[in-house]
């Protein structure tokens, strides 16, 4: 099993997640994330403060697939995410050693 | 008596709408300051409510508006104590307002507000670190040092007033018993602005720096309540100013447009200026050139025209948005500019009228007389409010302190002093201990 994680554009969400959805992917979590990579932050001004953000909105999305599925829904991700602009943000893969579902108790792939 | 219902209900409602201003500014601070000190800064403005509302009915009406007063600058505070005589004469007769046909009662109840929301405003000053007991101890004798005899001084037929015994009559000399050259404070620019904005400042100074001052960020938290706060205090300052006409007639219809005009001119003087200094028109400029174009049009209400309170407005928005940098460039904590919207633009409005009042101004042929007039009743009024506020900031710092520790202004104030957060998260995970029924 892999643990498909995207750093993406909050923007970007819903194609990805429909895109996703239109691959067969049943489920995900997604949550807010700040950060920054070559993108780098703004400047915002408050009363002639000026304040440097550095760290900027985004959103992970994190999919856990069978060992077979993790390039098909990486690139299913960078796709749908991409606009080609710095910022786009990242996909990774890392190895699972075990997933449990909580409802029945089952372990393993069987529980994806 | 046959009271003029039409004037009752309008001063009713004109102290209910300055009432709400005070909420309002809670809004409009609280959006300012970080989350972790939202509450603190909000239960400021509450807590004024509280100590002023019980203040006012014991002795602050009685200092401010009671008998002839000491020297002309407070009356006897015991006179008319709990509003002993103010609501019923000997004989059980109502009594009678002296602005307008009307109950006085009704007066009382249109001043208290002012008193509250003057005090509330010197706590924008302070935001994050200072200790609520001192807050309410201050609130309690600033109101009484300082406002109610600046109130008396001003309105109450005081020093600053057009008495016959006052500053304005030693100058430009008496005609038919009243100064010549009467000064023009409609609705409170010297009593509630300069006032407020000297105290801020004096504070400022005394009580000190927040912990990381122009080195750590301290951006508005939320600044749709900045907006909203500004919105209710526009709407509440419809009271203030077209309230202090004491009456519902044509002086309040006026009030009520030039406060419009300026205001709206506010916002474009502090928009155009930040737009040209900064780059970007932005929402915390438009709220703050709300309000510094209502401190403006205060005291110059019933004086101006609605198109020479435009440009009152306008130059009002622009000098407090170049204003508002000005502790970084001198190194005061003046937390959410007290100093540089309501000192300065209250000061700006003060001594405009000088310039642009109807028919009393320089511009208007009204010659320098009225200029000199207006900007002597500022040079005391910041002199009085200067020296009583640093008198009551300096005891109140040798004898209960005024900051909290280091450790409660760096992780919080409203946990720290009030036990509670703003915002509820679910990374704090909190499960019920104990119901106290």
């Amino acid at each position: 099993m892999k643990l498909v994680t995207g750093i993406i554009q909050p923007h970007r969400l819903d194609d990805v997640k429909s895109a996703l959805e239109a691959a067969g992917v049943r489920g995900m979590t997604v949550s807010e994330a700040s950060g920054y990579g070559r993108q780098k932050g703004h400047t915002e001004v408050y009363r002639g403060a000026e304040y440097t953000v550095d760290l900027v909105p985004k959103v992970r999305i994190e999919v856990l697939v069978d060992d077979a599925d993790s390039t098909v829904v990486t690139e299913v991700i960078v796709k749908a995410a991409q606009t080609g602009k710095i910022g786009d943000g990242k996909v990774w893969t890392v190895p699972v050693e075990d997933v449990a579902r909580v409802r029945t108790g089952e372990h393993g792939p069987g529980a994806l | 008596m046959e009271w003029d219902t039409g004037a009752t209900a309008w001063m009713l409602i004109s102290a209910s709408l300055v009432l709400l201003m005070t909420p309002g500014l809670a809004f409009f601070y609280g959006g300012m300051v970080r989350a972790k000190s939202v509450l603190n800064m909000m239960m400021m403005s509450f807590g004024a409510m509280a100590v002023v509302g019980v203040v006012y009915v014991l002795w602050g009406w009685s200092m401010s508006y009671g008998e002839a007063g000491t020297g002309g600058v407070f009356a006897n505070p015991f006179a008319q104590f709990g509003l002993k005589g103010a609501i019923t004469d000997a004989d059980g007769s109502a009594v009678a307002s002296t602005l307008g046909n009307y109950p006085n009662i009704v007066d009382v109840a249109f001043q208290v507000t002012f008193a509250i929301i003057t005090v509330a405003l010197i706590s924008g000053a302070l935001a994050d670190r200072v200790k609520f007991g001192t807050w309410l101890a201050f609130t309690a004798i600033w109101v009484t040092v300082t406002y109610f005899p600046l109130a008396h001084m001003v309105w109450g037929g005081g020093f600053l007033s057009g008495n016959e015994n006052g500053l304005a009559a030693m100058v430009f000399g008496v005609t038919d018993g009243e100064a010549t050259v009467a000064p023009i404070d409609f609705a409170g620019g010297t009593v509630v602005h300069i006032n407020a904005g000297i105290a801020a400042l004096v504070l400022a100074l005394l009580v000190g720096k927040r912990k990381g001052f122009g080195s750590e960020p301290m951006r508005p938290h939320n600044l749709p309540f900045v907006m909203l706060g500004a919105a209710l205090l526009w709407f509440g300052w419809f009271g203030f100013n077209a309230g202090s006409a004491f009456g519902a007639d044509e002086t309040a219809g006026l009030a009520w447009v030039n406060t419009t005009s300026a205001t709206a001119a506010g916002i474009i003087g502090w928009l155009l200026t930040e737009k040209i200094r900064d780059g970007h028109a932005t929402s915390l400029g438009a709220a703050s050139g709300v309000v510094a174009g209502l401190v403006a049009i205060t005291p110059a209400a019933g004086a101006l025209t609605p198109v020479t309170s435009i440009i009152l407005g306008v130059v009002a928005g622009a000098l407090s948005a170049l204003a508002v940098g000005l502790k970084y460039r001198f190194g005061y904590d003046d937390s959410l500019d007290v100093v540089g919207v309501h000192l300065v633009s209250g000061l700006w409005g003060t001594v405009a009228i000088g310039f642009l009042a109807t028919d009393t101004g320089l511009f208007f042929g009204g010659g320098a007389q009225q200029l000199v007039v207006q900007i002597l009743i500022a040079l005391v009024a910041i002199v009085f409010s200067a020296v009583t506020t640093l008198v009551i900031g300096l005891i109140l710092k040798v004898t209960l302190g005024w900051r909290v520790s280091e450790d409660a202004e760096v992780g919080g104030i409203d946990l720290a002093v009030h036990g509670e957060t703003a915002y509820e998260s679910i990374q704090q995970g909190s499960v019920i201990k104990e119901v106290r029924a």
